[in-house]
């Protein structure tokens, strides 16, 4: 969850406090036109409109449709539409308990998904297990798929998951384009037994 | 309000005899219980039997007492009559080296899942069951995990430091 | 111009009259938990049906071995999420009959409003679900607004809004502040006018009721056979509620009726749902009179006067010797927990929850085992979707209120 220190280091005036303004990216502004670097305008576009994919399995899939209800509306940042196709979704979000008969399936919709996506574990029992510590429960989906933000608490409020969700806006909006063809993340995915 | 607790012990007394091993009373509720081969048969007698009427099947479960030598898995039913509000439990005691029970998919079709369940987490085999696989584990699991002398944890962990969690 | 209807007899073992199969796979949309259903369909309709569950078991009746007493309130909540107050009373009232501990009737009133809150709670989710299955999302939106007033009334009194671990054997952990009274004066106040206008959208909507209506029956007899209770028992017609039958928690004060429909299908299961909520309503306002006749220095009581299991007020425990021993004695697992054999079943969200507890005299019980409605609700459902359509097994699924916490343990 965002701790009050980080906003300490944006200057804001007296006016402003309490409000984040977002950023132009670095480029040349004209008449009528702005210029700047591709992967920086493709960041904006994406971040603005990840379209989520639910994988909502228990408790936190509950704390998720509060999340998407109109008091913490969700979709203001972008993503109004949530879809249960792996193969239109950029954003996984695991919520809930993975148990061991789940993982396989959970993989699967991983693998269906195409680049590039990212995933979000939300909740104590998809980062490492939770309370569940069983024979039957996988501690933390991060054994079977590799995970970009996870989000802590049982179930985590929706603020929170907000938080996750900003989170992985700005992890999408300074990737590199060439990130999922280099070496690192095909080590990475070569770790997990993926192609 | 005609059925009491010596009503019934008295219809299962008579139809039974010496079937029936023991009574309990426990905090309302009366227990019974069953030689292992008749669970079926008293089954059969509370619902069948227009006085009694034990219609509804609430749960089965099954417990495992190690020190019991001979009968370490229970089989627990609970039945209710809803017209009268009667509730009762019915035990059977099977030894875990063959603990072969009839079943009472016949009877209740709720039974069905419930058994499962029982064979999935206690290993009981259900005599007669359509369908016996495990329901909540993974069908490839080779041992019963609710029995005492597994552990709840999962085994295969390597990242765990045992010092740290106080075990 | 209407076009005209032609028959064409396909011979049997052809090729074009094969039956498919369709997953109805583990991962549905975001809504209803995981559980998977694999259908032989002859086009449209289904044919034969088999379900897989065990998607979500995280093993509570092992891990409960474990822990001590009050430290599974934590495990029930994680039952039926959509209600975890419910499961958490229903944990507590099951202890209190294990240990023979009496509350007094302001603290079962206080419980009876949580308890009818969690239902409001768990009845909206359902029924909004299965707006959204046949079309109609509006009405879930505009009905999570007023579980989120319901989830700010759990954090006033217990600081959670969804797993909730609400009070404690004997009673509640604090009195309810003045906040958490002027939540439920406006949650009395606002929602009935809210809920007028969401059965205004349903109840005689045409679209709605042919969806509904006839889809997803069951008979009153396959019901008990099958050891149906609750909301989809009544909507057969059997008139079984745990509140009525076996009251606990001072239920016997208060009046209210059962709602109870004829044909089992998805409009009866969806209309006893609907007059549950204002049933619920009429007994949360009854509750909150009773609370509020309290005065004065009954008006502090929230617990019950037994020391042995209740944890004293943390300055007794600091100042007094028997509450120092108290504390001791009960966070440490020495109190004497009498050995014996309890079932005891409350009204869940979705039928009898029913727990069996076998102490041995130690801290953490013996066996545990939770009867689950939803677990014995979903045996039926390859019955119940026979011969159907598969939009309409959809929209039974979600009439079944088939939580997958609870169904999996």
């Amino acid at each position: 969850m965002a701790r009050p220190v980080r906003f300490n280091l944006i200057e804001k005036s007296s006016a402003d406090r309490g409000i984040n303004q977002v950023q132009l990216p670095e480029g040349h502004m004209g008449e009528g036109f702005f210029a700047t670097s591709l992967d920086k305008v493709v960041g904006l576009a994406r971040k603005n409109s990840m379209w989520p994919l639910p994988f909502a399995t228990s408790c936190c899939g509950i704390e998720f449709m509060a999340t998407m209800g109109s008091h913490y509306d969700l979709s203001r940042f972008g993503s109004e539409r949530v879809g249960f196709s792996p193969r239109q979704c950029d954003l996984l979000m695991v919520m809930g308990t993975i148990a061991k008969k789940m993982g396989p399936v959970l993989r699967q919709v991983y693998l269906q998904m195409a680049e590039p996506r990212w995933v979000m574990a939300v909740g104590a029992c998809a980062s490492s297990g939770g309370i569940f510590d069983t024979y039957s429960v996988l501690q933390g989906i991060d054994q079977i798929i590799p995970v970009d933000v996870y989000v802590p608490g049982c179930p985590p409020r929706p603020e929170a998951i907000i938080d996750g969700v900003l989170k992985i806006q700005d992890l999408v909006q300074d990737e590199s384009l060439r990130r999922r063809n280099g070496d690192q993340y095909k080590a990475l995915l070569e770790g997990y037994g993926i192609q | 309000m005609s059925i009491t607790h010596d009503f019934i012990k008295e219809k299962l007394n008579n139809q039974f005899g010496d079937k029936i091993l023991a009574w309990e009373e426990s905090y309302g509720m009366l227990a019974a219980t069953v030689q292992h081969d008749h669970n079926l048969k008293v089954l059969t007698f509370l619902h069948d039997e227009p006085t009694l009427g034990f219609q509804f099947l609430t749960d089965i479960t099954g417990v495992h007492y190690p020190d019991r030598n001979g009968e370490e898995l229970a089989v627990v039913y609970h039945v209710h009559n809803l017209k009268e509000n009667v509730r009762l439990r019915v035990k059977i005691f099977v030894p875990i080296e063959k603990p072969d029970v009839f079943t009472a998919t016949g009877l209740y079709s709720g039974a069905n899942w419930m058994e499962r369940e029982t064979y999935d987490f206690f290993g009981v085999n259900f005599i007669g069951h359509p369908d016996l696989r495990r329901v909540l584990n993974v069908d490839e699991m080779d041992y019963f995990p609710l029995r005492k002398e597994y552990p709840l944890e999962d085994q295969t962990r390597i990242d765990k430091d045992d010092e740290m969690f106080g075990r | 111009m209407i076009a005209e209807q032609v028959n064409i007899n396909l011979p049997e073992g052809s090729i074009e009259k094969k039956t498919t199969r369709l997953n109805l796979g583990p991962t549905h949309p975001a809504t209803h938990g995981v559980f998977q259903n694999i259908l032989e369909m002859d086009g449209e309709r289904i044919i034969k049906a088999e379900s897989t569950v065990g998607y979500i078991h995280r093993a509570f009746e092992k891990l409960a071995e474990r822990r001590p007493l009050y430290q599974i309130t934590t495990l029930t909540d994680r039952l039926n999420y959509c209600s975890a107050p419910l499961n958490n009373m229903g944990w507590h009232l099951t202890c209190e009959k294990l240990l023979g501990v009496k509350t007094p009737k302001r603290v079962d009133y206080l419980r009876v409003i949580i308890m009818e809150l969690s239902r409001i709670s768990d009845h909206l989710i359902c029924n909004s679900i299965v707006g959204v299955d046949t079309g109609a999302y509006t009405g879930f939106l505009y009905v999570m607004q007023y579980r989120e007033l319901i989830y700010e009334i759990y954090e006033e009194v217990c600081g959670s809004r969804l797993t909730t671990n609400m009070g404690r054997i004997g009673g509640f952990e604090r009195n309810f502040n003045d906040t958490a009274f002027r939540k439920i004066e406006k949650f009395l106040e606002e929602f009935p006018k809210v809920w007028k206008e969401f059965e205004n959208l349903f109840n005689r909507n045409r679209i709605f009721i042919e969806r509904t209506v006839g889809t997803g029956a069951i008979s009153a007899e396959r019901a008990l056979n099958y050891g149906f209770t609750g909301p989809n028992l009544r909507a057969a017609g059997v008139d079984y509620d745990v509140r009525v039958h076996s009251p606990y928690s001072s239920y016997e004060d208060f009046d209210f009726i059962i709602p109870v429909g004829k044909t089992g299908d998805n409009y009866d299961r969806f209309m006893v749902r609907n007059e549950e909520i204002w049933q619920s309503l009429s007994i949360i306002r009854q509750a909150y009179e009773k609370v509020q006749a309290f005065k004065g220095a009954e008006a502090d009581v929230y617990h019950a006067d037994s020391p042995e299991y209740y944890l004293p007020a943390k300055a007794d425990v600091y100042t007094k010797m028997e509450a120092l021993i108290y504390h001791f004695k009960i966070v440490m697992g020495e109190t004497d927990i009498p050995a014996g054999e309890v079932y005891n079943c409350i009204e869940g969200g979705n039928g009898e929850l029913g727990f069996y507890l076998i102490s041995d005299g130690g801290r953490s019980p013996f066996r545990l085992h939770f009867r689950r409605p939803c677990f014995i609700y979903y045996q039926a459902y390859p019955e119940i979707i026979k011969d159907t359509m598969l939009s309409d097994a959809v929209v039974t699924l979600s009439s079944l209120n088939l939580i997958a916490g609870e169904m999996d343990a």
